[in-house]
């Protein structure tokens, strides 16, 4: 967030007028963007309590959500101020904002007894008269391998810095302070298989489609850096790798949270300057999958509606109905001595319809049919239809998808015993509602809103080389990594 | 299809004869001491699973001639009666059918392979292996009630097998025989006698089997053991 100076920590209301106006549109939102209220500015790192999800953004927006995907207004804190960020130190949520400000709650749902933000020591501001930086923009991390907790701040102009604070307190350690990005801002620190990652957003916001902002990312061994990026250039010199740039109809992408949801599925908060979809207006919240390739952050992108092959990484065969498949067609070209022609010679070249499924299905059981693996063969049972289940709500960053065979009505629904079947028809009916995740590694993790009978989490899981199950997931299996090729 | 070991062992030499006047056991290679035994009579009516929990004693009957490996011609296949009791005959060593006029003989067999070689099965009796239809049949007695366990099958080449009287899988086409290619949904052993019951539809060439039971963790189970009576 880019706010000059002068800006002073004050009580919510006040400070609001010296922000940006941020409009707040309730919108009937394009599919596969988060739905609802979303209008925000420099989102915290997005907290879940008492089973809702909460952030708080610039000049005292707050948003909450029951599942992740459905957003509307929160409840503003006491202190607001520009480009707040939230963690959880056991039972207290500690926020900062901008110039060091420093408050607590034990819950963040203004329904809950325990909710009361109180005011806690300024934790970190400028250091002298002539300090080469602009204390906001605050980015907590509580670094897994010491149990200390760091704060990184600083934006547009001048440095980046972080100050130890102490995790019972929420105050700061000591005065030392360590120098680690430059002209930057919208900093937050992860930790990743031994390293740091410093996550910055370069580039300038608050000019809707023509706000340059993107994420980028340096790394260290230590926390207190130095951020060196992929060729090698240290983040105090202006080095960065992209982590999160433009894409499609979103522009300027700032602000990184990271969101843990443990079991190798790691997403981030951010906003979006523009949304081309939504006016282009100012500051749109998103929640995108986070991969990791090569030792560095790339970010993930949403899933796609559209129709696929559902490969398993296990098997490399794809998913389908067990009916019996029909060849999809054509010549048997090339194969000299079988009776075919050779590729390219002789007769014109034709174009191999796909196949009519209305004209295939014909053939297929009424009833259920159960799921199973096979080779990819082109053919109409394999092929899936992968759509937002309209209404049906989501899960964090995603919304509740209906899989059905293309061109049916035919639905992947989960049975009692956590199995797998497909039913004639889609009725909306929660074991039919699907939940797609984005891996570290970019591949997708498939899961059924429930399973008839049990509380227990499962995902599709490819057994065997030519059945699927759903099973307990475990991050460190192919069995439930699934890949989703066009057709 | 791959080319069978049959055809390999052929080109090299075999004698073939010898083996098969061994009775079902088949003995190939190019010197007495590069062989391998595929299948074997049983000595013993009871056995455990092997190191990887497969299934190696088994009845098997003589071949039936059936084609095609798509999954309706499959299952017209083995839902087609060819001998009474069919779904539910545990057979002894000797029993004979009569299918289409000829007779056939169940036979008791043993491995000490993971997989049961339909193909030199089919060899040893003096039966084509291809666009045949074998049936396989066995016990295995559990010491305490199994659920969430599954049974896990490979074939060459299609081929549809009951637990205890139910259809559990079913896989088709023209496919090479892979350890737990086929997978049963979670299903439930009881304490004591259950019946696993076999169709395998070969195309042409190799031919055979292997089956294993798979934990709630999909690891071998084997704490069970297998009976021919």
């Amino acid at each position: 967030m880019k706010v000059i100076r002068i800006l002073t920590n004050a009580p919510a209301g006040i400070a609001q007028s010296c922000f940006f106006t941020i409009t707040f549109l309730s919108l009937l939102t394009p599919a596969l963007a988060l739905e609802g209220q979303v209008g925000i500015h420099d989102p915290s790192t997005i907290m879940k309590c008492d089973g809702k999800y909460y952030t708080y953004g610039t000049g005292g927006t707050a948003l909450v959500s029951d599942d992740g995907w459905v957003w509307r207004a929160g409840t503003r804190a006491t202190r607001t101020g520009a480009a707040p960020d939230v963690i959880q130190i056991g039972d207290r949520y500690l926020q900062y904002i901008s110039h060091g400000t420093f408050i607590w709650s034990k819950s963040l749902d203004p329904e809950s007894p325990d909710y009361q933000w109180h005011d806690g020591k300024n934790a970190f501001g400028m250091e002298g008269e002539n300090d080469f930086m602009n204390p906001i923009d605050p980015g907590l991390f509580l670094d897994p391998t010491t149990g200390k907790l760091w704060v990184v701040y600083g934006s547009y102009f001048g440095y980046l810095r972080v100050v130890e604070l102490d995790p019972d307190t929420g105050e700061r350690v000591d005065d030392k302070s360590y120098n680690v990005a430059v002209n930057c801002e919208a900093a937050t620190i992860i930790h990743h298989e031994g390293y740091y990652y410093l996550l910055a957003t370069h580039g300038s916001c608050c000019a809707g489609s023509n706000s340059g902002y993107n994420i980028r990312v340096g790394r260290s061994k230590n926390v207190t850096g130095p951020y060196i990026d992929n060729m090698d250039i240290d983040m105090m010199l202006g080095g960065g790798k992209l982590v999160c740039g433009s894409r499609t109809r979103l522009i300027g992408p700032g602000h990184f949270g990271l969101i843990d949801e443990g079991d190798g599925v790691q997403k981030f908060s951010l906003h979006w300057e523009a949304d081309l979809d939504r006016s282009g207006s100012f500051g749109i919240l998103d929640i995108l999958p986070l991969l990791w390739k090569d030792g560095w952050p790339v970010a993930g992108q949403h899933f796609k509606a559209g129709v696929y092959e559902i490969e398993s990484v296990r098997t490399g065969s794809a998913l389908e109905i067990a009916v019996e498949g029909v060849p999809v067609g054509g010549g048997r070209g090339g194969a000299r001595g079988l009776g075919g022609r050779r590729g390219g010679g002789g007769g014109a070249t034709t174009v191999v319809p796909d196949q009519d499924v209305a004209e295939v299905s014909v053939n297929w059981p009424k009833g259920d049919i159960d799921i199973r693996m096979a080779i990819y063969m082109c053919q109409a049972q394999q092929k899936w239809s992968v759509t937002p289940a309209e209404g049906a709500g989501g899960y964090l960053g995603g919304p509740y998808f209906k899989i059905t065979i293309a061109g049916t009505d035919r639905a992947l629904a989960a049975i009692e015993g956590g199995e797998l079947v497909s039913v004639p028809e889609f009725t909306g009916a929660p074991e039919q509602l699907w939940r797609i995740d984005q891996l570290t590694d970019g591949t997708w993790r498939i899961m059924p809103k429930s399973i008839p009978n049990t509380d227990e989490k499962m995902a599709l899981s490819a057994i065997g080389h030519s059945f699927a199950t759903l099973e307990k997931y475990d991050p460190d299996s192919e069995k439930q990594r699934w890949i989703f090729n066009l057709p | 299809m791959m080319i069978s070991q049959w055809n390999f062992h052929r080109s090299l030499g075999v004698v073939w004869a010898a083996s098969l006047c061994l009775g079902i056991t088949v003995v190939s290679g190019s010197s007495a001491n590069d062989h391998e035994t595929f299948i074997l009579t049983p000595q013993s009516a009871q056995k455990a699973p092997n190191s990887d929990g497969f299934i190696q004693l088994w009845h098997l009957l003589e071949p039936i001639s059936a084609s095609g490996e798509t999954q309706n011609a499959v299952q017209a296949t083995v839902k087609t009666e060819h001998f009474p009791g069919q779904f539910t005959v545990v057979p002894k060593d000797g029993d004979k059918v009569t299918v289409n006029g000829t007779e056939l003989t169940w036979h008791d067999v043993d491995t000490n392979k993971y997989n049961i070689n339909l193909y030199y099965f089919a060899q040893a009796h003096r039966k084509s292996p291809s666009g045949a239809l074998f049936w396989a049949v066995t016990v295995i007695n559990c010491p305490e009630e199994m659920a969430g366990v599954r049974l896990a099958v490979g074939s060459n080449s299609a081929s549809v097998w009951w637990v205890n009287d139910k259809e559990v899988i079913g896989i088709y086409g023209n496919r090479q025989t892979v350890v737990d290619d086929g997978i049963s949904k979670r299903l439930t052993l009881k304490k004591g006698r259950n019946v696993i019951r076999g169709a395998i539809v070969n195309g042409s060439g190799a031919a055979d089997f292997c089956a294993r039971i798979l934990d709630r963790e999909g690891k071998p189970l084997k704490n069970f053991t297998i009976h021919l009576n």
